[in-house]
């Protein structure tokens, strides 16, 4: 069941459905009653959130690679920053893409990747392998900008070779339905994962960040950090799985979502998993769901700054613990700047 | 400066300040003093504006422009500033930025222009090594993981930087050493000016050595019951609050 299956055979019953477990707050079957005529091609010009971060891009426009593909290999040489953008301009049409990603032994990689929307009511699957390869790095930091009523599954599958490191972050708002997964496999000792996320929402957007991260050898690392708000009528969804099996002793994962619900319609569905089937490991999650402090509203409205400010900031401060997170500092300094946009807080927080 | 007449205060269904009246005229620091429970901190918490303090009756102004209509961020920038007893930690918000939010919000509200980077890197550092606050200290979340004399020293800074024409001082040497009510004082007193009213509020008369008021007011049961020189201040840390909670009661 997944939508880049249904968008290839024109199959609405291929859709997720609510009756799909890992998929009840996603639903797409009842969502959508046909699978949308494909989408045109177009034109990509160079840009995009991260442009004055790095050079080198690799451009989808709406679900076509540069040469027209749908379908693309590539591997990265050497160390460096690729921005890689997937671009939809579409008006309820459909269009999938597919990527694979593999970074070479010792290499150290950032990965910027965008999903820049325009038009509306379109349906976009992307689905990304990644392989990196014993001793390399990968750092992705994702940025999703779509349009409210745009429908958007992004699936990543990673696998991790000994040594290997994967840092994420992913920062939405959200859409009609939108899914933003990720699936890892650890590779034990000496490796290391993070998983890390934001979501804003307003209106009536919606988001779903999934992840999860399989430890089957000993003594790898995870550390997760999910942080978002919801207001209007927006729903947020986290699904953070962390599997332990069996032999994988000595793991050490953390996972910590939280939440923040600024109106009284908003929803956040939150779900983590730990899943142990080793012995000796140091697992602990901590999930939280709850409203701005009004005290500390109150202290900062008492100082002349005006109440709509005053939630802003607060909460671009709350989200900014993740923000910080990230090392990449160009990185960093365009998610910063994009999350005071998005709630319209200070620049220099 | 300031004026109360009558005020009337409602918190959830209990009525705390019964018909209080208050004249505090400009370059003048006025002590109000009283038992726990006599509504101190409600009298703060209303000429602010703090939500769910629900006044019934009465009014408040200063310099004849009525507080009392007016969002807590509005009445800052009239001039308004509480100095809170217990101040909020405000965490991922360092104190430089939350006090630039809230200097060029104040402006805005006045029409004023914003204050530039570096006019308000420069005035910060000043006022702040006349208090002793480390201006790495600064760039921390504001008050988070300060100890409370810490908290109080950044509450006297915040006033500084906004330079307000109204001090409300809720207890402000609740949970102060001598040395760090030393320091806070002297940043209280270089506040004295012609044209600012103060109001002090505070449970002990250790403060108001270090904050010398013109008028003493007591305060029992929501309203004041008297009124006098420094003098007054004395007589209370002699002979306590009875006689006045009585008289109220």
């Amino acid at each position: 069941m997944s939508l880049a299956a249904a968008l290839r055979t024109a199959d609405v019953t291929k859709l997720p459905s609510r009756r799909d477990e890992d998929w009840r707050w996603t639903d797409l079957r009842g969502l959508l009653r046909e699978v949308p005529p494909a989408s045109p091609q177009i034109e990509v010009a160079e840009g995009g959130p991260f442009a004055s971060v790095a050079a080198d891009e690799l451009a989808y426009g709406n679900g076509r690679s540069p040469n027209g593909a749908e379908y693309s290999s590539l591997t990265m040489v050497g160390d460096g920053t690729l921005r890689l953008r997937f671009v939809s301009d579409a008006a309820a049409t459909s269009h999938s893409s597919f990527v694979a990603i593999a970074v070479e032994e010792g290499d150290t990689v950032t990965l910027l990747e965008s999903y820049e929307g325009k038009g509306s009511a379109y349906v976009a699957s992307v689905e990304i392998a990644i392989e990196v390869e014993a001793g390399g790095h990968l750092t992705r930091i994702v940025l999703v900008d779509e349009p409210a009523d745009a429908i958007l599954v992004s699936e990543a599958r990673v696998v991790l070779h000994p040594g290997a490191t994967f840092k994420q972050t992913v920062l939405t708002t959200g859409g009609r339905r939108q899914r933003i997964e990720t699936v890892v496999t650890h590779p034990g000792a000496g490796g290391s994962v993070r998983m890390d996320g934001v979501y804003l929402l307003g209106d009536r957007r919606h988001a779903d960040i999934t992840t999860e991260v399989t430890h089957a050898r000993p003594d790898g690392v995870t550390s997760q950090l999910v942080k978002g708000c919801v207001s209007g009528q927006a729903r947020a969804v986290f699904q953070g799985r962390i599997v332990v099996a069996q032999g994988a002793d000595g793991t050490d994962a953390k996972m910590g979502h939280h939440g923040l619900i600024l109106s009284e319609r908003a929803e956040i569905d939150a779900k983590p998993e730990l899943e142990i089937y080793a012995d000796d490991v140091a697992c602990a999650h901590g999930n939280t769901v709850g409203a701005l402090d009004e005290e500390a509203i109150f202290y900062a409205r008492s100082r002349g700054i005006p109440e709509a400010e005053a939630r802003a900031m607060l909460t671009q401060a709350f989200v900014s613990e993740v923000v910080d997170r990230i090392e990449h500092e160009g990185a960093r300094d365009v998610a910063r700047a994009w999350v005071a946009a998005q709630l319209r807080g200070p620049d220099d927080l | 400066m300031l004026s109360i007449q009558n005020l009337h205060v409602r918190v959830g269904e209990t009525e705390i300040i019964k018909g209080l009246s208050l004249d505090v005229p400009a370059g003048e620091v006025h002590a109000v003093m009283g038992p726990n429970g006599a509504g101190k901190s409600t009298l703060s918490y209303s000429l602010a504006g703090r939500p769910s303090y629900e006044v019934t009756a009465g009014s408040a102004s200063l310099n004849g422009q009525d507080l009392l209509s007016l969002d807590p961020s509005e009445r800052a920038a009239k001039g308004v500033f509480l100095s809170f007893q217990y101040p909020l930690e405000i965490p991922g918000v360092p104190g430089l930025t939350f006090l630039r939010t809230a200097l060029n919000a104040q402006h805005k509200a006045r029409g004023e222009d914003e204050v530039t980077a570096p006019a308000f890197l420069k005035m910060i550092r000043e006022k702040a090594a006349a208090l002793k606050i480390d201006f790495e200290m600064l760039k921390r979340p504001l008050n988070v993981g300060f100890s409370g004399g810490e908290k109080k020293r950044m509450e006297i800074l915040q006033m500084a930087v906004l330079s307000p024409r109204l001090l409300i001082l809720d207890e402000t040497d609740s949970g102060l050493d001598i040395d760090a009510l030393r320091i806070v004082s002297e940043g209280v007193n270089a506040m004295r000016s012609p044209d600012r009213a103060m109001l002090v509020i505070t449970h002990y008369q250790r403060l108001l050595d270090y904050i010398k008021p013109d008028r003493v007011h007591v305060l029992a049961d929501g309203r004041i019951v008297a009124s006098g020189g420094p003098e007054l201040a004395h007589e209370l840390e002699a002979e306590g609050y009875d006689k006045y909670a009585k008289a109220a009661a």
